[in-house]
């Protein structure tokens, strides 16, 4: 490239030099376009793809349906374990079928209890009266946390939080259970 | 900003003399279209590598979306195609770019042939290219089974029949192509490892190749 002329140039030469502060010069007009049209092509490149990424982010959740899972006469006031199944549409894999577990019993005042079985401290699965040390209560194998009935978190092991309860409804003598709450 | 940054690393690593030597030359003017428009010929190796970039990253997101399975594969496409927004754009930029590389690639071998660019000192770069060729021609092969539809099944079973006629060699190779008897479970695997995998890296070395060449060797002078 030439160096740039020192005396300040016409309007009918090639303008190298900006002549006032508002003015831009041929090659940073030249940088401006080439980076703008490249920026623009690059975009173009990777904007799609990173959206595409992206969805599973922003696709909102689908809604959990209440369903039957137990006979209310079945629940007794120590935590059963019950299963159910939701069908699923795990991406391109349709209609899967899901076991859930959750975790039942009458609580003291009479209200019915449905924990999720899943720690809190890292999402490991939690065992009602597993561990002979602690009975009575749900133990996590994975670091050893603890939960008392009531899932809540004992002090002073893994978890900070007690386990999640299944929102439910009682109907016509069955147990329904929909979707899961958080406590903290 | 960046003028900072680069400073500062330039300061350090002194980076000026190594992307001088990649991107800092001349440009001579028979192969500049702003002097003589016809020279707009000498693009398409550029453009060619342009399509190859836009395929490598196009595909690696596709590798995101993309199951190589006989039970999964087509739903997963279909799944991308029409479930995921911006989905059938990621996927449209790959399946005709695949078009569009070829395309280039014949325009740019027709430019070296015709202006005898493949001339001493340059027949290993001519070597390169053939060899570049028949990459590209494989990954638009391996690739083309991997929707794993009507068309990219009787597809796959038409090229592996070609391949088999081929004297002694034939029944072997394509034996060995499909991974069994059958075009299936093991060939779509297969075929997907060598697409993204096995080729894309002996392109890349190819490619590596070709333009140190050119480096070296400059561009072929004027008609
Ligand atoms: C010059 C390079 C390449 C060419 C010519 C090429 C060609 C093709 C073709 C023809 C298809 C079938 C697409 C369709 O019919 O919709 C395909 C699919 C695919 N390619 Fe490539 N490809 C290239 C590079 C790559 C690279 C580097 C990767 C990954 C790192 C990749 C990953 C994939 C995947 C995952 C599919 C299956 C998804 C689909 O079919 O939409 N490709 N490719
Ligand atoms: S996951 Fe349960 S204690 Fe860590």
């Amino acid at each position: 490239m030439n160096e740039k002329p020192k005396q300040p140039q016409t309007s009918e030469t090639f303008g190298e030099t900006a002549k006032t502060k508002d003015e831009i010069s041929r090659r940073q007009f030249l940088t401006y376009t080439l980076m703008g049209t490249g920026g623009f092509m690059a975009s173009m490149l990777i904007i799609p793809p990173l959206r595409a990424t992206l969805d599973s982010v922003l696709q909102k959740k689908q809604e959990e349906p209440m369903v039957a899972v137990a006979d209310v006469s079945e629940i007794t006031d120590e935590p059963k374990r019950f299963t159910f199944t939701l069908t699923i549409d795990d991406a391109w894999v349709k209609n899967q079928k899901t076991t859930f577990t959750a975790w039942v019993f009458k609580s003291e005042n009479g209200d019915i209890m449905a924990l999720s079985p899943i720690c809190t401290h890292l999402g490991c699965t939690v065992d009602w009266n597993s561990n002979p040390k602690y009975p009575e209560e749900f133990f996590c194998p994975c670091h050893g946390g603890r939960y008392s009935k009531d899932g809540v978190n004992i002090p002073g092991t893994p978890p900070s939080s007690p386990l999640a309860v299944y929102a439910y409804e009682v109907k016509d003598g069955k147990l329904y259970l929909g979707k899961l709450i958080s406590r903290s | 900003m960046i003028q900072k940054v680069y400073d500062w690393l330039d300061e350090r690593l002194d980076l000026s003399p190594i992307w001088r030597d990649i991107a800092d030359h001349e440009v001579p003017e028979h192969v500049n279209p702003a002097h003589h428009f016809s020279a707009f010929v000498y693009c398409f190796g550029g453009l060619t590598f342009f399509t190859v970039v836009i395929q490598i990253l196009s595909g690696m997101f596709l590798a995101m979306f993309y199951a190589p399975d006989i039970v999964n594969a087509f739903n997963s496409v279909k799944y991308l195609q029409t479930e995921v927004s911006f989905g059938y754009i990621v996927r449209g930029m790959h399946h005709w770019g695949a078009s569009v590389v070829i395309v280039m690639l014949f325009l740019h071998t027709l430019r070296v042939f015709f202006t005898g660019a493949y001339k001493a000192p340059r027949e290993m770069n001519w070597v390169v290219g053939v060899l570049l060729f028949a990459v590209i021609l494989g990954l638009g092969f391996t690739g083309y089974l991997l929707p794993w539809d009507n068309k990219a099944y009787f597809a796959t079973k038409v090229g592996l029949q070609i391949a088999e006629v081929v004297p002694v060699l034939g029944p072997y190779v394509k034996h060995f192509l499909a991974g069994g008897d059958i075009v299936g479970a093991e060939t779509i695997t297969r075929f997907f490892a060598i697409h993204v995998f096995f080729l894309p890296a002996i392109l890349l070395l190819l490619l590596g190749v070709h333009f140190i060449l050119i480096r070296r060797q400059g561009i072929a002078g004027p008609l």
